[in-house]
């Protein structure tokens, strides 16, 4: 049986239209885009028109785009390199983020707390969305930096950067987005938004992992990560990952055009999945507000039942789908961005499942798909004390 | 690491599961908030374990070692279920990923539970 892929927020198959545009740079244009003969020039050519290409789409400058390894560097790159910016540098120590956002920006914000930094972290209500008080409350003279995502990764919560990124500039902060789950499937202009940095990456969008980039505002700096060589226009050394560049921009221009019609076919898809998740699954929650969500996901929690092993019951039967709970993830500790929505009820972080979808996504699977979910959940209730006990406890 | 072949034949068809309505022996370990909850129900003659069920909220790993320590101590002494360790139910399903070492593998515990307590109220040194 065909395998059933509801994973695309952890990442997607390369397109064929983005294999095809790379493939002449697994062949004969192997040069390295800084040297000055002809193999080089061919390749840098290249590069500058998937730069062009990434820029298009969020409505920024070529020059203003510098390639990297993916949105972990990127993220690191503006927490660790941002207070280069400030005169009074490490007098600018004070970063607010959301206590949502995807690991490389909330592990690593939390790790700079225990190395001088001063962190605040901004909580979310029942629904996800942001305490916008308590992010304004939470300025203050030392703050240099504002990080907030676009899109969450594991809700589809959709977060108001136009508004936070005004706010930020009112105080002389800095803003910073990760857009990494919105770029290519939702409108998204660097320019509307006014954000400082955004960190993209290539692997969300149907190209392949391990390429990513930055859009840096003009007259921003950050202090790179990976010194040693002039690439990037010294903003980032290292001989580039051409391959991942021409991927990227291609993917990137292809997604811009499919946007609109994607949104469409998509957010049907998912509506009609959830809808039935919802009616036909008893004790069932979504995490996220129905309304000011990404069309591409859905997050439900299936009380009494531990999401590993949903998970893996759902791959048995030939669906792939991920889990906000500590025990598939190689950490002892429930997500973060779940805990923080269900109000610390670790319980539902636990039997939380994300389900993502994207361009390869068939109606037709959707009653397949809600079937086995029922099942596996009737199966995995049907010994749980969890269950058991909330059914005995149930007035007669 | 992945789970054995033997984990998920445990976890895909877990033995003895559900509840034993006159069980005279029962324990419930772990926490929900932990992700892992056991709860062994124990049917002891004498000092025979007639019969065993559990009901486990957990991930793969804590439904496999439920349904593997139930069927190494049914019809076993109640001695012998007290010798069964924690580590051997997981060499007996083919080892288990490091993480899930501690946090999932609490069968061993829960019938240990429920033995002693059933010991200590029937005067059983």
């Amino acid at each position: 049986m065909e395998r059933i892929y509801l994973d695309y927020n952890a990442t997607t198959p390369v397109r064929p239209e983005v294999r095809d545009a790379v493939l002449p740079f697994l062949n004969k244009l192997f040069g390295n885009p800084s040297s000055r003969h002809l193999e080089g020039r061919q390749v840098k050519t290249k590069i500058e028109a998937a730069r062009a290409q990434v820029a298009a789409a969020i409505g920024a400058d070529p020059e203003r785009i510098v390639f990297n390894a993916g949105a972990t560097e990127g993220n690191v790159t503006v927490l660790r390199g941002y207070q280069v910016n400030y005169k009074e540098k490490k007098g600018r120590n004070h970063i607010i983020v959301s206590g949502v956002e995807h690991p490389a920006v909330y592990d690593t914000a939390k790790k700079m707390a225990g190395e001088g930094y001063e962190v605040s972290f901004v909580p979310v209500d029942g629904e996800g969305n942001l305490d916008m008080a308590f992010l304004k409350n939470a300025i203050k003279e030392t703050t240099g930096l504002i990080s907030v995502m676009t899109v969450n990764n594991e809700t589809g919560v959709i977060y108001p950067v136009k508004e936070i990124a005004k706010i930020a500039h009112e105080k002389g902060i800095l803003f910073h987005t990760d857009a990494v789950q919105a770029i290519g499937k939702m409108p998204f202009s660097v320019k509307d938004i006014d954000a400082d940095f955004v960190t993209l990456s290539a692997h969300k969008v149907y190209a392949p992992k391990g390429v990513g980039a930055l859009y840096i505002k003009k007259g921003k700096r950050l202090d790179p990560l990976l010194t040693g060589g002039h690439q990037e226009n010294n903003r980032r050394a290292g001989t580039e990952n051409v391959v991942g560049m021409v991927a990227m921009g291609r993917a990137l221009e292809l997604a811009s055009g499919e946007m609109a019609a994607d949104r469409e076919r998509i957010g049907k898809i998912r509506d009609a999945f959830e809808a039935r998740i919802l009616a036909e699954v008893p004790h069932t929650r979504r995490n996220g507000g129905a309304d000011n969500r990404l069309y591409t996901t859905s997050n439900i929690s299936f009380r009494f039942v531990e999401g590993e092993a949903i998970q893996l019951k759902l791959d048995y039967h030939g669906i792939a789908v991920s889990t906000g709970s500590a025990c598939s993830s190689g950490t002892l500790d429930p997500s973060h961005v779940i805990m923080a929505i269900c109000n610390g009820d670790e319980e539902e972080a636990h039997s939380s499942i994300r389900f993502s979808f994207g361009k390869y996504s068939k109606m037709e699977e959707v009653g397949y798909v809600v079937d086995r979910v029922k099942e596996v959940v009737a199966q995995l209730r049907s010994f749980s004390p969890l269950y058991d006990k909330f059914m005995n406890s149930k007035p007669k | 690491m992945n789970y054995t072949e033997k984990v998920m034949d445990h976890f895909m068809n877990p033995r003895n599961v559900g509840k034993i309505e006159d069980a005279n022996a029962i324990a419930e370990v772990g926490n929900p908030s932990c992700g892992d909850v056991i709860k062994m129900y124990l049917k002891i003659n004498g000092e025979m374990i007639e019969d065993i069920k559990f009901q486990t909220f957990g991930c793969g790993a804590a439904i496999a070692v439920s349904s593997q320590t139930t069927e190494m101590v049914k019809g076993k002494s109640l001695k012998e279920a007290l010798d069964i360790t924690r580590d051997q139910v997981a060499d007996e399903l083919g080892g288990l990923p490091a993480v899930k070492m501690h946090c999932s593998n609490l069968a061993a515990d829960a019938l240990h539970q429920a033995v002693k307590t059933y010991m200590k109220e029937h005067g059983i040194a």
